[in-house]
């Protein structure tokens, strides 16, 4: 991605505020019309709209944080080639503005008759039911999905993807087997299935694409004042003039703020409809990931070449969480636990920062200054993470620990990035999150292995060392000694699995790949 | 013979209808969000909502509460406290312990005086015109709310120390255990320790209360105990029960949760809508429900136990500590259940088996699938595990040596004779199917050559009592109505939350009648249909309600037979009733709708009530003798899973479960509930980990803090085992039962034992089998991890 100014998409030159008169309704189609809404505030929900003031009661409320998946809608968008895609949604933590220039689907769209509806009532797939609307939306995005991807091939998606795919879906009666069951008939020849994603609905959401920018005035504390720049400048521009203001990418964590915590936004400035944000491209033996690449994006990429990174990428979040977050998000956030940070780290990944009109670029090791501080200045945001490829010699590994293998926050997460010249290790950069108030590097244990021979005394040395970098808390998800303990055994299965003679394979070293 | 269309009937299976696998009632509703829950419902005009304040200490005196700030919150309506309550500030299910809001009397200077007991406790309810204004405005309790701090206890054991129970000790005794401990040869000690578990209902609590003429009160309630629900209601409001209606007609959940702690919730609804006059609807955020409401009780056990060489147990004495939370409610009958299931399959000649329920600073625990009876035979079970391995035996040969039998050795320690054991032979069916012997090599052999990963294996028996501990509960009514179009409506006292009831009942209703499913429709829970109802509980739901179903039924049908031998000729009771038609004596037919519209016509009574009281019972509470169960259901699951010795984190790889549930009723809902309970266990032991901050003096200290899915961690999809194999057990109840089936809901809870004693399995392979892993429940990875260390595994 680039510097210069863009771009094709045209828009209001980027000024401090919005431009009068600019105001304009949140539009998006929904049941086949362009429906438009003014006069909610800007942090009303999906959910709530649907409920409230549409009375389609059909999507529930479980959790309201986005971790049980009973209020999973699909939204449609154009990609950045015009390709209509949808995506599952938490509804309940995704606000209404989000939607502008997109497509709602929810529960009563499908008609009671569609395969995946049709399966899970042979399956016996429902018990209470309660969550059963949002486990058919997510069987439904996966069959759309499917059909998308495997235009022609007719390729039916594997059960251990239904799975996946249901990570973020709660059922507490059926125990899932039935529901799987249902997934793996309803889908299996996606080509057959009746498509959400069709010419029509295209064509409407291309005519939305010609509506200027999304900003809504705002009414006191409780609505706030929202911008939807679409251009890079004009975000650069509108953050540089509201530094107060909230920026809002995937909104998996923003939601919280809002339904669990009560806490007031001064403004709020959304990403989504910036495009050059969401580039990932490579450049110069450098893959670059714009920060409002969505989670799902960003991990497969990196994924891509950086295999070792895979589990952690499934593991990170539920599905629709993952298409909704951002890996800018996760990095701005800085949890110090955040399970992108320590693998990016250890990948000596950088971050380019900007404000106004200026960049400079911040290794990510230096960004994070103290718990939930980061090296951001006011007005200031992450554009882009630049994460080197693999070198000769470059081995990771990314491992994360926590009570259930999907979508929990980790106890610890980890990046271990050896550099091996011969059987001398080159260079070390060990990551980790969940020991320290950031996530943070191992120095102890990488100067402990770093020009050293790799053999067995060399990674007991480091995980000696390791006792020396972090004095971790106990909390919730795990004591203080279990912290300590797990992380140097994770030196330890390091140390098996890339050891120059008799490496084990993962297979026999982690229970997630063993069969 | 002419008979009218009758398309419904023409589509569908004409058989017998009990015993059909087929879809629950409301799958199509619920595949197309078209079934509504309570908060589905359209809401009165002028609706308003309520949130509740909660305290922000685990103990301590209110002296002050900031009502005017409260009151000038946007869209505030009004703020009502335990002083705005017009009867008695109590719900308690049994024991009268239980506030509806935090205690509280204002002096004769004015001076307010009230007790929070835990972190959570509703103290406040804020009533606001939306919802999310209430929020706000009862999210201020910490700064509202002047508290002075009292010395608080989270744990059991610390209130054990101090002798702080809710209700008296309980002691289960058969035999004289102490003398023969003290004689014993060989005696295993041991003590372990077994985490609570949220219900996690995916429908949170809600309440929906909307006045009525007169006094009146109707409360729309997701509840598994209308009854209840009405009595709680009536006793706050202090008007007569007749004045008050409650409602379900189904619940997004319940697994126990809503038995008795749905009570609060109607509660302050009702009083709200009471005295503001306007329709209110509490639905608490889903943090809020895990921090005012209970869960399974954890217990904390000990035991000696005496045997012989082969592992036979002649003595044992257990004592188990539950942590029953702030208040009784349903501990004492929990710990009942526990103590009448410690035996669980097995013959102990001498028991002493001493129960305690806790009193401490945290949510009172309550009902959740299994209602003790999973402790207590989780005790045993691991009792039996520390023998085995202590004897260098395989523990399922230690197991089968301690069965019941069948002439002698077969009477419970409660007095109990177990009738129709069928424990043996269920265990030997599964063991050859899923090849169990063949599986202990093989796993041994992987073990011996994996440095890191160790697997596991376990097949463990279920014996589950199945009645109400207390007799009079095991009634039930039904209301069955027969319209003139020939469709059936049938009301009964149970509640549906997706096991599949209504389902069943209408399937009894259907197959009396001798009609087809689709005439049939089972509809809300009322108990201005059904009086008196027992809480759908205790597994009882299809015995009781079914029965009672077929009472009413089967008299509209006598009704019927004695209209159609006048009408046809030939005896009442020879005329049959199957396929949709009326078959007299002589072999003339009558179709239903047709027979249904002459019987009118003929001003024969077309609806009828039916009850029923399951025979045999008697229960002796002090002694904790009797005969309190009608019959036992049985089952066995063998697991396999494979522990990372590096880090403890675990999996499951196979399980073969097989489950009696009698004659089926109907065999899909049947699996549902055996694997969706397999499942629940499983989550249970080995994820749904509870962890209240220690009184350290930080803000949160006696604070839940695993209080919603973002930390509290229920099974996805992708625990299911890889390898999931269920399978019913098909042999017909030998008591007079609905159908011969038996009951279902909680018994296969038990199965996930399998579960948690393989994992404890592939720990002590890891430490050459040679200790007893100290394996605490829940089974997290850093549980696992410490009980690896404790047999000298699990460091590099």
């Amino acid at each position: 991605m680039s510097d210069s100014a863009p771009s094709a998409t045209s828009g209001p030159a980027p000024e401090a505020t919005a431009p009068a008169g600019a105001t304009r309704p949140i539009r998006f189609v929904h049941q086949g019309a362009v429906r438009t809404v003014s006069g909610l505030p800007a942090t009303t929900t999906v959910l709530g709209w649907l409920r409230e003031d549409q009375r389609l009661t059909g999507t529930k409320e479980g959790c309201n944080e986005g971790d049980c998946g009973a209020c999973t809608v699909l939204v449609g968008e154009l990609d950045a080639a015009g390709a209509l895609r949808f995506k599952p949604v938490n509804s309940c933590i995704q606000w209404l503005p989000a939607l502008d220039g997109k497509a709602l689907v929810t529960v009563e769209d499908l008609g009671g008759n569609h395969p995946v509806q049709q399966a899970m009532v042979a399956c016996h797939g429902s018990q209470c039911g309660f969550c059963t609307p949002g486990i058919v939306m997510s069987l439904v995005g996966t069959g759309e999905r499917c059909a998308e991807h495997c235009a022609g091939s007719g390729q039916a998606p594997s059960r251990a993807q239904i799975a996946d795919d249901l990570s973020g879906n709660l059922c507490r009666c059926t125990g899932y087997r039935p529901i799987l069951d249902a997934g793996a008939q309803a889908l299996a020849d996606p080509a057959t299935l009746p498509r959400l994603a069709t010419p029509a609905l295209a064509e409407q959401l291309r005519t939305l694409q010609a509506d200027a920018p999304l900003h809504l005035p705002g009414d006191g504390a409780l609505a706030p004042p929202f911008h939807a720049p679409r251009t890079l400048d004009e975000l650069a521009a509108l953050r540089e003039a509201f530094p107060e203001a909230t920026l809002l990418a995937g909104c998996t964590d923003i939601g919280l703020w809002l339904n669990k915590q009560f806490r007031r936004f001064e403004g709020v400035i959304a990403l989504g409809a910036v495009p050059e944000l969401q580039a990932i491209e490579v450049v110069d033996g450098a893959l670059h990931i714009g920060a409002g690449a969505s989670l799902q994006a960003a991990w497969d990429a990196l994924a891509q070449h950086w295999p070792a990174s895979t589990e952690m990428g499934r593991r990170f979040a539920s599905r629709p969480v993952r298409e909704a977050g951002t890996l800018g998000g996760n990095i701005a956030n800085g949890s110090p636990i955040g399970d992108g940070a320590p693998v990016l780290m250890a990948l000596d990944a950088t971050l380019r920062l900007r404000l106004g009109q200026s960049t400079r670029s911040v290794p990510l090791d230096r960004f994070y200054l103290g718990y939930m501080k980061n090296a951001l200045q006011p007005g200031e945001f992450i554009e882009a993470i630049t994460v080197p490829l693999p070198q000769p010699g470059d081995l990771l590994r990314a491992w994360k620990l926590s009570k259930r293998f999907d979508c929990d926050i980790s106890a610890l997460a980890c990046g271990l990035h050896l550099r091996l010249d011969g059987e001398r290790v080159a260079e070390a950069r060990f990551a980790f999150g969940g020991l320290a108030a950031t996530v943070a590097r191992a120095r102890q244990a990488e100067a402990a292995v770093t020009g050293q021979p790799w053999t067995e005394g060399t990674a007991r040395a480091a995980m000696a060392a390791l006792t020396q970098d972090y004095q971790p808390l106990t909390d919730l998800r795990a004591s203080a000694g279990h912290r300590q303990r797990t992380a140097a055994n994770l030196l330890w299965r390091l140390w098996l699995e890339t050891r120059p003679v008799d490496p084990l394979p993962a297979n026999t070293t982690t229970v997630w790949e063993a069969a | 013979m002419n008979r009218p269309a009758e398309p419904l009937m023409a589509q569908a299976a004409t058989q017998a209808q009990m015993g059909q696998a087929r879809p629950h009632e409301s799958a199509h509703l619920h595949v197309a969000g078209a079934a509504p829950y309570t908060d589905d419902l359209p809401e009165p005009a002028g609706t308003l909502h309520a949130a509740l304040g909660l305290s922000p200490l685990a103990h301590g005196r209110i002296t002050a509460i900031d009502l005017d700030r409260l009151q000038a919150q946007p869209g505030v309506v009004a703020v009502l406290t335990a002083l705005d309550i017009p009867g008695p500030n109590d719900c308690g299910a049994i024991v009268h312990d239980d506030p509806i809001l935090a205690e509280l009397s204002r002096g004769p200077d004015g001076a307010l005086d009230g007790t929070v007991r835990h972190v959570g406790q509703p103290v406040f309810a804020v009533i606001a015109r939306t919802r999310e204004s209430a929020r706000r405005a009862a999210a201020l309790a910490p700064q509202v709310l002047t508290i002075t701090p009292l010395p608080a206890v989270l744990g059991a054991l610390d209130a054990h120390a101090q002798q702080q129970y809710v209700v008296p000790p309980m002691h289960l005794v058969r035999g004289d255990a102490p003398a023969a401990l003290a004689q014993a040869a060989q005696i295993t000690e041991g003590r372990f320790s077994l985490g609570g578990q949220e219900q996690f209902y995916l429908e949170g609590q809600i309440s929906l209360a909307v006045p009525q003429e007169d006094g009146g009160m109707q409360v729309l309630c997701s509840t598994q105990h209308p009854s209840e629900m009405q009595h709680a209601v009536a006793h706050a409001l202090s008007v007569a029960a007749h004045r008050v209606q409650v409602s379900c007609r189904r619940m997004g959940g319940g697994f126990g949760g809503k038995e008795s702690q749905s009570a609060q919730f109607a509660c302050v609804a009702a009083v709200a809508a009471a005295r503001l006059k306007r329709p209110v609807k509490l639905r608490p955020d889903r943090d809020d429900d895990f921090m005012v409401t209970g869960r399974r009780h954890p217990f904390e056990f000990d035991w000696r136990v005496a045997h012989d060489d082969a592992g036979r147990i002649t003595a044992a004495e257990v004592n188990m500590v539950s942590n029953a939370g702030h208040s009784a409610d349903l501990s004492a009958p929990v710990m009942t259940r526990a103590l009448c299931h410690v035996d669980n399959a097995y013959w102990l000649p001498h028991l002493a088996a001493h129960g305690h329920c806790a009193k401490t600073h945290t949510q009172s625990n309550t009902a959740f699938r299994g209602f003790g009876g999973p402790q207590g035979a989780l005790a045993i079970e691991m009792v039996i595990d520390d023998i085995a391995r202590r004897l260098g035996r395989d523990a399922l040969d230690v197991r089968r040596a301690n069965f019941y039998g069948t002439e002698s050795n077969n009477v419970t320690p409660y007095g109990q004779v177990v009738r129709d054991n069928q424990i043996g032979p269920l265990v030997a069916q599964l063991a050859a199917e899923c090849a169990y012997a063949e599986r202990r090599a093989s796993i041994a052999a992987f073990n011996a050559a994996s440095p890191v990963l160790k697997k596991g294996l376990a097949l463990t028996p279920v014996k589950f009592g199945i009645a109400f501990n207390v007799a009079h509960f095991n009634q039930a009514g039904a209301l069955v109505h027969v319209y003139t179009d020939g469709s059936v409506l049938v009301n009964h006292g149970g509640t549906e939350m997706g096991q599949g009831l209504n389902t069943k009942v209408a399937q009894v209703v259907a197959h009396t009648l001798g009609i087809p499913f689709e005439r049939v429709r089972c509809s809300a829970t009322d108990t201005a249909k059904i009086a008196n109802t027992s809480a759908t509980a205790a597994s009882t739901g299809s015995d009781l309600n079914g029965k009672a179903a077929e009472d009413a039924a089967r008299q509209i049908r006598a009704r019927l037979a004695a209209f159609v031998a006048g009408r046809l000729g030939g005896r009442a009771e020879a005329v049959r009733f199957a396929e949709g038609h009326a078959t007299a004596e002589g072999g003339q037919t009558m179709a239903w709708a047709e027979l249904v519209q002459a019987a009118y016509i003929a001003r024969v009574q077309l609806w009828s009530d039916g009850h029923y009281a399951t025979p045999g019972l008697h229960w002796n509470r002090d002694t904790l003798q009797g005969e309190p169960f009608q019959y036992f259901a049985y089952g066995a699951a063998c697991s396999e899973v494979i522990v990372d010795t590096l880090t403890g984190e675990h999996r499951v790889l196979r399980a073969d479960l097989l489950h009696d549930v009698g004659t089926s009723l109907n065999p899909a809902i049947d699996i549902g509930q055996v694997e969706g309970a397999y499942i629940q266990g499983l989550g249970w032991l080995t994820m749904e980990e509870l962890w209240w901050q220690p009184m350290d003096g930080s803000k949160n200290a006696g604070r839940l803090m695993t209080h919603a899915p973002s930390t509290y961690k229920i099974p996805t999809a992708n625990d299911v085992p890889a390898v999931f194999n269920t399978r019913l057990y098909g042999q017909p109840n030998a008591a007079d039962t609905i159908g011969k089936s038996k009951a279902v809901g909680e018994p296969p809870l038990l199965l996930a034992f399998s579960a948690f004693l393989a994992i404890r399995d592939a720990i002590s392979a890891a430490g050459g089998h040679r200790l007893n892993p100290p394996l605490r429940a829940p089974a997290t990875p850093e549980a696992v991890l410490d009980a690896l260390q404790a047999v000298g595994a699990g460091q590099p």
